[in-house]
């Protein structure tokens, strides 16, 4: 079979210079490697994270805040009511209903459900005196919708109905407070009496905030503290999959007109900082994909300059422009077409080595090691980009080159 | 823009070996690069085996040097990273008509006629000069050009190496090909069927070889 000649010359070209291809070749697989390295350090970290946000926290929180104002019976009457003179209640509204609402939920809704009672209050233990929420929840319901259970350092989540007003505390806020299992600490809500609350388990749920503010308690300690029997003010949803909650959340909004946030929104903050996190690690990884496109442009453009009398040669001889042309592209492919697997096995290894790098991280207040995200999506795409940076990076020096004029090298050889 | 040959007209025949002379930058190679294709005049006309030519594309002119015409220049221009062979192969390659197997033995015996033989397999840099021209001449010849047009190829060769290009030129010649010599050495020259003179771009004689007997059959301009 005859070799075809650009291949034949390219392959010429790349194998005698082994100095300046094993060049190009690094700098192609530096750049791959350092992208997909980057790149799965990224979305492993990411996923890590909202990983631990979403087992920390409900998927939506149905709260007792109604999208629109409900009509007064008078407006039911008249059309219009003059309204004035009212008087503020320090009761919460809560759900109406909730037992009916939660039951039309659990016809379409893929996921669980649980009903919740949310007081705010102070604790203290001893001197020390903090702002917490307290959540009253129902421990068989609660297992359905949170991993509460298993974050549960010691104790454990049905000690709740053991003792009286017992309650649950964040390991931070248990530090905070030198409190532990079996010692009581003091609550004092905002509209109450203060209550004494034995420590029946402590939990650590990975997220400071949640950690440090965050005590449950049974439902009915809670309505206790609120003063109002029955109260549901929250209903927590722990869905199949967790990334269709802002859908989800819609639609329930839409369903029974109480507001409905779901994680992502709960949690804006943290994940718009994920997001400028992202933009400046893609910046990054552009200024190492330009790197290699330099490296590939720099040898393609010293073969050129070295090559014009082979150029000259070749033009006399016959060979088109694009033919000329299509010489010094193909090797830049043969450059890139080696050093893009060689670069993935490097990201590779770099991925596999940053498992040993451990970190605090400040958010979840614990020792983590990197967990980089190993997806076949970043080898493709970043090989890829690479490759049509080569073609680019090599198609300005060998459009040039294809341009030399034989007579001016012969002339100036002669 | 300055004139540099001007007014020529000059038939070569089938078979041929025509010699080109004149003094340093008296438009004799620009001549030839004019026949050869390189260049295009910007006025009159070319004809290569009675085809016209001023009015091809680049690449209809690639295609006309690819198959009807063959070059030899004073410099090599061998690509060092091929062997002898390689390099004879090359414009075979590019014209893409025989297969693997034709071109290896057509090259190895175009080497072999010009006494290379046991070089086939040598890069450039290990031949001597008078070796490297030769390639040249066998790269020339790989596509049976009709015509081969060479720059001083005997410019950097010594007194045997001169003899034998010459000497090859004349059997390329004599084997119904036309050769177009652009050479300072007037001896050489004189072993040609015609020698025309270049003046100023200008023809400024053609004389035949004619035993030994040199016959203006133009009068300098």
């Amino acid at each position: 079979m005859r070799t075809p000649p650009i291949l034949f010359i390219a392959w010429a070209h790349v194998t005698n210079r082994v100095r300046q291809t094993l060049i190009g070749v690094i700098g192609v697989a530096t750049g791959v490697g350092f992208t997909i390295m980057i790149s799965g350090v990224m979305e492993g970290s990411q996923r890590q994270f909202v990983g631990t946000l979403v087992d920390a926290l409900p998927h939506i929180t149905i709260t007792d805040e109604r999208l629109s104002v409900a009509l007064q019976p008078a407006e039911q009457v008249y059309g219009a009511a003059q309204r004035s003179s009212f008087t503020a209640t320090d009761k919460r509204p809560g759900i109406s209903n909730s037992n009916l609402l939660m039951g039309s939920l659990r016809n379409w809704l893929p996921g669980a459900i649980a009903p919740a009672v949310k007081v705010t209050a102070m604790i203290n233990s001893g001197s020390a005196r903090f702002g917490i929420t307290v959540t009253g929840i129902d421990p068989r319901q609660e297992e359905l919708v949170s991993k509460l259970a298993k974050q549960i350092v010691s104790g454990e989540l049905y000690g709740l109905s053991r003792g009286s007003n017992a309650v649950l505390l964040g390991q931070t806020l248990a530090t905070k407070i030198g409190a532990r299992v079996g010692s009581t600490v003091t609550i004092t809500p905002g509209t109450g009496s203060p209550i004494s609350a034995p420590v029946a388990g402590i939990y650590r749920s990975g997220v400071r905030e949640v950690d440090e503010r965050k005590v449950y308690s049974l439902m009915r300690t809670a309505q206790m503290m609120a003063g109002q029997t029955d109260l549901v003010n929250e209903m927590r949803i722990q869905l199949d999959d967790a990334f269709h909650a802002r859908e989800i959340a819609d639609r329930i909004a839409g369903q029974i007109g109480y507001r409905a946030i779901p994680w992502q929104e709960a949690n804006a903050d943290l994940l718009s900082s994920l997001k400028v996190q992202e933009k400046i690690m893609n910046v990054i990884m552009a200024a190492m994909m330009l790197a290699s496109t330099f490296a590939i442009y720099s040898i393609i453009s010293t073969i050129t300059n070295e090559k014009r009398n082979d150029i000259a040669i070749m033009k006399s001889l016959g060979m088109k422009e694009y033919f000329v042309q299509a010489i010094f592209i193909t090797e830049a492919v043969m450059i890139a077409i080696v050093g893009i697997p060689v670069g993935w096995l490097l990201g590779y290894l770099l991925c596999y080595a940053t498992t040993y790098i451990k970190y605090s991280n400040p958010i979840t207040e614990g020792v983590m090691a990197i967990a980089p995200y190993y997806s076949i999506t970043h080898y493709i795409v970043v090989g890829m980009i690479t490759l049509g940076c080569c073609l680019l990076s090599a198609f300005l020096p060998s459009r040039k080159a294809s341009h030399v004029h034989p007579v001016d090298i012969i002339r100036g050889a002669s | 823009m300055a004139t540099i040959v001007n007014g020529i007209d000059l038939t070569v025949n089938k078979g041929e070996f025509l010699a080109i002379t004149g003094p340093s930058g008296s438009g004799k190679s620009s001549l030839l690069y004019l026949i050869g294709l390189l260049d295009a005049p910007t006025e009159g006309e070319i004809f290569i085996c009675g085809q016209p030519t001023s009015a091809m594309s680049d690449s209809e002119r690639s295609d006309m040097r690819l198959s009807k015409l063959g070059f030899v220049f004073q410099f090599h221009f061998l690509l060092p990273e091929f062997s002898a062979l390689e390099n004879v192969l090359l414009p075979m390659r590019t014209l893409g008509e025989l297969s693997e197997t034709e071109m290896r033995e057509k090259g190895t015996k175009l080497l072999t006629s010009l006494g290379l033989g046991d070089q086939v397999s040598r890069k450039p840099s290990q031949l001597s000069g008078g070796q490297r021209q030769r390639v040249a001449i066998a790269r020339a010849l790989a596509n049976d050009p009709a015509i081969i047009v060479a720059d001083e190829p005997t410019g950097n060769l010594d007194t045997v190496s001169t003899n034998q290009v010459f000497e090859i030129m004349r059997e390329v010649a004599n084997s119904g090909r036309t050769v177009i010599v652009v050479t300072h050495d007037v001896g050489l020259a004189a072993r040609a069927d015609r020698r025309v003179n270049v003046v100023d771009g200008k023809i400024a004689g053609i004389f035949v070889n004619d035993a030994a007997k040199k016959v203006p059959v133009a009068e300098p301009q």
